[in-house]
């Protein structure tokens, strides 16, 4: 194929390196340096897409971000990506891209459909029709809405690229690379500041690429290019191109996505596709630039008409024409540059002028040169389906409300200027206030609330000369406050041509009997109809109309259609445009990907995973892990083909038979130091603490202020100041967070230490009736008997030859100890249980088998204090000092928490014996009483008790003491179960606690 | 992201603490006879305010130390970081 549109020698990209691509299966050339929409364009594709509500033919409104439409499925290197703007995609060999929103296929759209009966789909169609019947829903409008609408496919595959976060200080960030970013970031790195500039394009310069302008003795684009030869030359400045500052956060805390491949076929090895960079910078200059307008009329979406910047930068920077008959429809003189260009270049366009005649520097140029000017004249409508092949003009009145006779012109496109709207998304995302400016009719930054400063077009001011003062001057000053440096710039001459006034014009009125579709919001598809439509509903607030009609909250975040949507609104409603406001900008200014969000933390990287020091010797003798907070902890060791169910059985069994070891590593532990630690856990407890003696344990209670039950755990006093504390795994973090507060805050002149250890120790619990005889193996010097070491003691001695911790406390209701080693002799002490506990038939057991233990014993654990119950509520009363304050104490007062029904712990087992009851589940007095069936509580935990050999569950019901002997129902609505029950002692063994002081 | 200033390491992103709640309100002296009303006020009743707000933050992630930021809960301006004993 030739590429018909490509002009000769004009342009940046480089005709020696031609690239080959495919778009919709059929292969096209472009060169090295050319997006895929200008590759396309040059190939005369214009047809690109469907839109998204009424499915028309859409082509390329732009050439950057502001594009609306040219949205693209691109394949790359056997990766398929949704959503892929070909006005940013820069071409590379073998690119392959496909039009997304279209079905069977971009030229033949049944969608399209929809428009025609788009009078059937006016705004708020979905919001008004979808509603009802309701269960139409799920099973017809859902699946066909999602047919019907969306844009790109996402894959099911796992993304195997890599994107990568950066962290970045620096003094100065500049947000754009035109005249004004470069002018601020070379005189504040001239004067010594740390700056950032930031380019969304591969080629920096903004509109220096396109403009006709001289600075100092070179071309516009020449002192682009030799200020950012510079920059990239000095140590101080990091110069990035394809990198986009989308977001601006609290504390000049600002994101920029850096696209780092997407620019080549493939993703180079170690080399991520994006990088997500988190800038903290004392300064922000917005350079951001401006987007022009569209001016308004009768089915001005149609492939081929363009905004007029966009057709002059496909020539001047792609060589590319984007049509050979050009009409150039404006309201001020920024499209004669256009103008002049096309005839440049050999084509003879006509222009449409809203305004009377007039001559400016340009407009002189352009009737010298020829150029066929028409001006109080418009178009009315544009002709064609798939693209513009006629426009129907006519004269306006001065007052833009009537036209004159309707004359129909050939066209192959239509470049469209209804002047320029300054990019202040990110002036605005920082918190700052905006005002309008009637001069260029748009919102400019007002007052700043945090570091920035907008300046050039992005600030409403469109000539180069005052840009380049103004620039130089915000880069000098805010470097000065930074490094009190005086290195001042001088500011180059600069010649430009004077733009005369454009016309407050932005919408060509309807002629008598024509109902023409004339778009506001390409992307959503939101007519000037639609807006009318909101309005005579009554939707007022112009964040409601935007919501209602979806003006602007498509992917493009309404970059060309805000201004014109205010404009409407505020003429239906007599008002001026600051008094309709704006809507609130928020990040991202442009779409960033998930995966740049995520970064590297996916799958395992994800979160930190903790293992204890044994956790080899679990994975070689098939433990099955789960998850513990961060922790991997073993579930139970399989044997053979056992279930979890036969397994944990198994392993519970052979503890109330014989002996078993557990891991406990992952238990809280934390160092208690210091001459006030037995007053300070006497406050953080519930019992008593001042008496314990060196060498003994205690299980100790805490509450939160609110007397609800916080966590529990063993506090062994080691030596006099010196207390070593554990709590639960899932509570060790906010344990120590509320020790420190009281010390820190509420109780400063206590004289306490606090530290984690959690991770200094390795623990195993060694639990059964066997436990005494292998402890005695493995600590054969100590005298381990119940006189030596008894219930709740504690000893320090040596497990051949290595310091340990032994501390005679239970879980599991049966006689056992927990034996403690620094880490990095974990191993060891396991492999020594494990060896000497061969002859007591040990087994080792994991968290299933360590909870059925403390369930039918009846020990409260994390399914219990919930975060929702008091110490009364788990029976836990017996600890609550009567003589002493502590932390919550006063909570226990409430009258809710006294109450009598006050729900309470108990015990449940099915009256078949047989049925395990669904943790979750209701208890309730009638199984088939009417809904809402009156819950007298529900079941906090599960097991199939081993020493009963029946099911077993934990339960906190209302006036539970009270309930004991009775029959009631657990139901669960979840697996559709109700299940008669009795209810019994939550110790359901051993209830006088023999076993543990045995 | 905020920016704070811990008075112990230094200015650091916000990801390295924790927000830890009213910073004015005081926790009854032990032992003291007081009012439903008096603990009420101090376990439960807040006054979120929109605009200035003396809060507890903890450098959980840094120094583990607790202290106090002034800061404004609609712009999230910082005006000043104190140690838990000082006063504004
Ligand atoms: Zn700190």
């Amino acid at each position: 194929m030739t590429q018909e549109f490509r002009l000769k020698d004009e342009g940046l990209i480089d005709r020696s390196k031609k690239i080959s691509f495919k778009f919709n299966g059929k292969k096209y050339f472009g060169y090295e340096g050319d997006t895929l929409a200008s590759a396309l364009i040059a190939n005369g594709v214009h047809l690109v897409g469907r839109s998204f509500k009424y499915h028309r033919p859409r082509g390329f409104y732009g050439a950057g971000v502001d594009d609306p439409y040219a949205l693209v499925q691109l394949i790359r290197n056997n990766e398929t990506i949704p959503n892929i703007k070909a006005t940013e995609q820069e071409l590379f060999e073998g690119l392959e891209a496909k039009s997304v929103n279209c079905w069977p296929n971009v030229n033949f759209d049944i969608g399209g459909i929809n428009n025609f009966l788009r009078i059937f789909l006016p705004a708020g169609f979905y919001y008004k029709t979808f509603m009802w019947p309701k269960s139409f829903w799920y099973r017809i409008y859902e699946p066909f809405i999602r047919k019907a609408a969306g844009f790109g496919v996402v894959t099911h595959e796992h993304d195997k690229e890599r994107y990568e976060h950066k962290y970045e200080y620096c003094d100065l960030l500049v947000t754009g690379s035109g005249p004004s970013g470069l002018a601020s970031a070379y005189s504040a790195a001239k004067n010594g500041a740390k700056v950032i500039l930031a380019e969304d394009k591969p080629r920096f310069g903004g509109s220096l690429l396109t403009s006709e302008v001289t600075i100092g003795n070179q071309t516009g684009k020449e002192w682009a290019d030799k200020i950012v030869t510079e920059l990239k030359e000095m140590p101080n400045v990091v110069v990035k191109n394809r990198a986009q500052v989308f977001g601006y956060y609290d504390h000049n805390m600002l994101v920029m996505s850096e696209r780092i491949s997407e620019h080549m076929p493939k993703t180079e090895k170690f080399m991520p596709k994006q990088k997500l960079w988190y800038i903290r910078a004392k300064e922000v200059v917005i350079s951001s630039g401006s987007i022009e307008r569209p001016i308004v009329f009768g089915n001005n979406d149609t492939p081929g008409i363009l905004l007029s910047s966009a057709a002059k930068e496909y020539m001047k920077v792609y060589g590319v024409l984007v049509g050979k008959k050009p009409l150039i429809f404006t309201n001020n003189d920024s499209a004669y540059e256009t103008a002049i260009e096309f005839k440049k270049n050999g084509i003879n366009p006509i222009v449409l002028d809203s305004r009377k005649e007039l001559n400016s520097d340009l407009i002189t140029e352009a009737k010298n040169l020829g150029i066929d000017i028409k001006f109080e004249h418009v178009v009315v409508n544009a002709n064609g389906y798939r693209k513009v092949k006629s426009a129907d003009i006519a004269k306006i009145s001065e007052d833009k409300t009537n036209l004159g006779k309707i004359e129909n012109i050939a066209c192959d496109c239509i470049c469209v200027s209804g002047f320029w709207t300054p990019t202040i998304h990110l002036a605005s995302q920082s918190g700052g206030k905006t005002k309008f400016n009637e001069d260029i009719d748009a919102f400019i930054p007002s007052q700043s609330k945090q570091n920035e400063t907008t300046v050039g077009s992005a600030n409403g001011i469109f000539n180069l000369n005052d840009t380049l003062k103004n620039s130089f001057e915000a880069g000098y000053e805010l470097s000065k406050k930074i490094t009190s440096k005086e290195n001042k710039l001088s500011v180059p001459a600069v010649v430009e041509k004077k733009n005369s006034k454009h016309d407050k014009f932005w919408c060509v009125p309807l002629p008598k009997g024509k109902k023409y579709k004339r778009f506001l919001d390409f992307q959503n598809d939101v007519a000037v109809s639609d807006i009318e439509l909101a309005l005579r509903e009554g939707y007022r607030s112009i964040e409601h109309v935007k919501r209602y009609t979806t003006l602007g909250m498509a992917t493009d975040q309404g970059k060309t259609s805000n201004l014109n949507g205010l404009q409407l609104v505020s003429n239906i409603e007599n008002k001026v445009v600051p008094e309709v406001g704006h809507t609130t900008f928020r990040p991202p200014y442009t779409p960033v990907s998930i995966g740049a969000i995520v970064g590297r933390e996916v799958g395992k990287h994800s979160k930190p995973t903790r293992k204890s020091p044994m956790h080899s010797w679990h994975e070689k003798n098939n433990a099955v892990f789960v998850d513990a907070g961060l922790w991997l902890r073993p579930r139970y060791y399989k044997k053979g083909n056992e279930t979890l169910f036969d397994a944990s059985k198994r392993e519970a069994e052979n503890v109330r038979k014989n002996v078993g070891v557990c891991d406990v590593t992952t238990l809280g532990k934390i160092d208690v130091k210091g001459p006030d630690a037995a007053e300070f856990l006497n406050r953080v407890y519930t019992n008593a603490w001042l008496k314990l003696p060196v060498g003994k344990a205690r299980y100790g209670v805490m509450l939160r202020e609110d007397g609800i039950v916080m966590d529990d755990g063993t506090t062994t006093r080691v030596s006099e100041n010196h207390y070593h504390m554990t709590t639960t795994t899932a509570q060790a973090a906010n344990v120590l967070s509320h020790l420190e507060y009281y010390l820190q805050i509420v109780w400063p002149e206590l004289n306490v230490n606090v530290v984690s250890t959690t991770e200094q120790w390795a623990g195993a619990a060694i639990a059964g009736p066997k436990s005494r005889d292998l402890l005695q193996k493995l600590f054969p010097e100590t005298d381990c008997s119940n006189d030596g070491l008894p219930f709740m003691g504690f000893i320090e001695t040596k497990l051949f030859g290595v310091y340990a911790r032994i501390f005679r406390i239970s879980f599991s209701g049966e006689l056992a100890y927990e034996v403690n080693v620094e880490s990095d002799n974990g191993n060891f002490m396991w492999e020594k249980i494990i060896e000497l506990g061969e002859e007591f038939k040990i087994q080792p057991y994991g968290t299933e088998a360590l909870s059925t233990l403390r369930i039918e014993m009846g020990h409260v654990a994390g399914s219990e204090l919930d975060g929702r119950t008091t110490p009364f509520d788990n029976s836990l009363e017996g600890l609550l000092s009567k003589k002493k304050d502590f932390i919550g104490k006063r909570s226990l007062q409430k009258e809710a928490f006294i109450s009598p029904d006050r729900e309470k712990i108990v015990g449940v087992v099915p009256l078949d014996k047989k049925t395990s009851i669904p943790e979750g589940s209701y208890i309730v007095r009638d199984a088939n009483a009417k809904l809402p069936n009156p819950k007298l509580g529900h079941v906090s935990a599960s097991c199939w008790s081993v020493e009963y050999n029946n099911p077993f569950s934990l339960a906190i019901i209302k006036d539970g003491k009270n309930m004991i002997g009775q029959k009631l129902f657990a139901l669960s609505p979840l697996k559709n179960k109700s299940i008669p029950v009795e209810i019994v002692s939550s110790h359901y063994v051993d209830p006088k606690g023999e076993r543990v002081r045995s | 992201m905020l920016f704070i200033k811990c008075p112990y390491c230094g200015i650091r992103s916000q990801n390295e603490f924790a927000y830890g709640g009213d910073a004015t309100v005081k926790r009854p002296e032990l032992n003291k006879e007081i009012s439903d009303k008096e603990w009420d006020d101090f376990v439960y009743n807040r006054k979120s305010p929109r605009g200035k707000h003396l809060e507890f933050w903890h450098h959980i992630s840094g120094c583990r130390q607790w202290f106090k930021v002034h800061r404004d809960t609609a712009t999230h301006e910082i005006f000043k970081t104190l140690k838990p004993h000082e006063e504004l």
